[in-house]
């Protein structure tokens, strides 16, 4: 078993304190429950909407079921897990402000990553290209994209405090998925994506 | 009290082991009747471990038997899940101490119909009680205090099968490391409640039954059996399969007899299987097994809340269903997986592609091999089972 995943699922991985309970929705491969089992004792299960992926996760031994962020969420009871884990995903689903309501019942605190519309690129292409985005986060063409509800990092901030939601932390990341500081105007500028880390008050 | 074995439990009893339960403490079963002495047959594969960590059980679907990976003494035919259970295989006795149960109100030497009443000495034809899943499932949890089976590393079975392995979960959860349940649901439909009610009124239809008393005059209602079995065997195939088997051919001529023989192959393939069934199975034995599967409502014996029976279970789960299924459709697996969820058990669910119906759970299904081998694998590591990987 390999022990390298993507740098921002390492990043999501490293907020999961070890040996706890934790619900990764929207899982894709199964390589962040994967790693969460592996190396840090979770007890991790997983969603995926794709049936292909669903079967190729529990080939893998991993516990996944076939199922969609938006309506499956409800049948879990409070705080069942210690996270609910949304990445990348954020932006597919049709409700996302409920779909994050039902993150922070089921679980104690909700990690969410998402590509951030903001970034000066995408700024660039829409006000000077004239054309919808096309990065390497946001891959699609606008007819053919999941994602239909994309947001800015401010955006994604305003609505955590509409929501009355705690921002325990935000990690901000560049084009090649590093870390950067900077005061948040700038972050919504240089940022590609951010990771939260999201607490019921 | 056992005596006047039929032809195929003489067979059966001697190719397996048996125990006999309930001696001096009779079983409780749901219908209230006090059942004992009784006797479970039983065939293993396998030795169990030194910390008794590695026993898995296997539940036979409503036609099947202990018979699971050995040649099958009345039919002469191979174990009927050899492509799961066996040397290589993904359930090795190698690695696993393996026991598969003939289900309570069986027919092939566990006690049914079949057996005799131990007050009057008497066979029990239909004046045997009426038996549940649960009943079956507790008569297993019985042969494990027995052999002295603390808990089982896993249950496993399809369609009938699978319901015991649902009830193992809920009558049971602590002697229960990990459950897979495949096409199945924990309830039995109306649709299949009417086609198990068909089956019956056609075994009761034939003069042959004499109110369940057929052995006493040296007769059986085959006739009836055999239709039982032919609409059955329909249930368990799907439409595009029977298509792609048979279409329209016609079997052993070139045009339409205008007559009632079996002009086409699917007729003659249907009658076939009527035909072979009476021969390894016994009709009142069928009436009393679709009538627990009938029974069968996991939901209505904890409140009607199905997530009930879960509560806090500590069993791990990994469910799969046939797309083609129509008998135990993927939206009965999909209810079980919720109730899970709302009881936050840890279940993995797959719906598996396949065109061959309900049946698929025990034919070649290299998807349906890989999920249970990774599951299985998974479940293993969790319990510290020595082995390599399969």
């Amino acid at each position: 078993m390999s022990n390298a995943i993507r740098v921002d699922l390492q990043l999501i991985a490293d907020m999961v304190e070890p040996g706890g309970r934790a619900l990764d929705v929207g899982c894709g491969d199964g390589a962040l429950l994967a790693y969460l089992v592996n190396f840090k004792r979770v007890d991790a299960r997983g969603m995926e909407l794709s049936q292909a992926g669903v079967n190729a996760c529990v080939a893998n031994g991993l516990s996944v079921i076939q199922g969609n962020a938006d309506t499956d969420l409800f049948d879990y009871p409070d705080s069942a897990f210690d996270y609910v884990i949304l990445s990348q995903t954020l932006q597919a689903t049709r409700d996302p402000r409920a779909v994050l309501e039902q993150m922070l019942r089921v679980g104690k605190r909700a990690i969410v990553s998402f590509p951030n519309f903001a970034h000066w690129q995408v700024r660039l292409r829409l006000v000077f290209g004239g054309r919808m985005p096309n990065t390497p986060s946001l891959p699609y063409k606008w007819y053919d994209t999941p994602n239909i509800h994309l947001c800015s990092i401010d955006d994604f901030r305003a609505l955590c405090r509409e929501m009355g939601v705690t921002v325990e932390r935000a990690v901000v990341l560049n084009r090649n998925s590093r870390p950067i500081r900077m005061p948040p105007p700038l972050a919504n500028l240089f940022g590609e994506q951010a990771v939260f880390m999201l607490r019921r008050d | 009290m056992f005596d006047d074995l039929t032809d195929a439990e003489s067979k059966a009893l001697a190719q397996c082991r048996h125990a006999v339960l309930g001696v001096g403490q009779p079983m409780r079963l749901d219908c209230g009747v006090d059942l004992g002495p009784f006797r479970i047959a039983y065939q293993t594969y396998g030795t169990l471990n030194a910390d008794k960590s590695n026993a898995v059980l296997i539940c036979h679907a409503l036609t099947g038997d202990q018979f699971v990976a050995d040649r099958n003494p009345v039919t002469g035919k191979d174990g009927w899940w050899e492509s799961i259970v066996g040397p290589g295989r993904i359930l090795d006795p190698a690695r696993y101490f393996i026991i598969c149960t003939n289900v309570l109100g069986g027919c092939l030497g566990t006690t049914g119909p079949l057996a005799h009443e131990p007050a009057t000495r008497q066979p029990w034809n239909l004046r045997f009680p009426v038996v549940t899943i649960a009943d079956m499932v507790r008569a297993q949890a019985a042969l494990l205090d027995h052999l002295g089976i603390p808990d089982l590393f896993c249950a496993i079975g399809g369609s009938m099968g699978g319901m015991q392995v649902l009830e193992w979960a809920a009558s049971f959860p602590k002697r229960l490391f990990s459950a897979v349940p495949i096409a199945t649901a924990a309830r039995h439909s109306a649709q299949n409640i009417a086609f198990h009610e068909v089956g019956r009124q056609a075994i009761m239809a034939d003069p042959e039954w004499k109110g369940g008393d057929y052995r006493l005059h040296d007769t059986a209602p085959e006739r009836g059996l055999a239709v039982a079995r032919m609409t059955a065997h329909i249930t368990y195939l799907s439409e595009q399969a029977l298509q792609r088997k048979f279409g329209r051919a016609l079997q052993n001529r070139d045009t339409v007899g205008f007559g009632f023989d079996a002009d086409f192959q699917v007729e003659s393939y249907l009658r076939h299987q009527g035909s072979t069934f009476v021969d390894r199975f016994d009709a009142n034995s069928y009436l009393y097994i679709t009538r627990a599967m009938d029974y069968f409502d996991l939901a209505a014996a904890h409140g009607g809340v199905l997530s009930n029976a879960f509560k806090g279970s500590p069993t791990r789960f990994c469910l799969m269903s046939f797309t083609s299924d129509w008998l135990f459709p993927t939206r009965e697996s999909r209810a079980v997986v919720h109730a899970l969820n709302a009881a936050a058990a840890n279940v993995s669910f797959v719906e598996v592609e396949s065109d061959k119906g309900h049946d698929a759970f025990l034919l070649d299904e290299p998807e349906m091999f890989r999920t249970l081998s990774g599951f299985l694998q998974g479940a293993a590591n969790a319990r510290g089972l020595a082995g390599g990987s399969k």
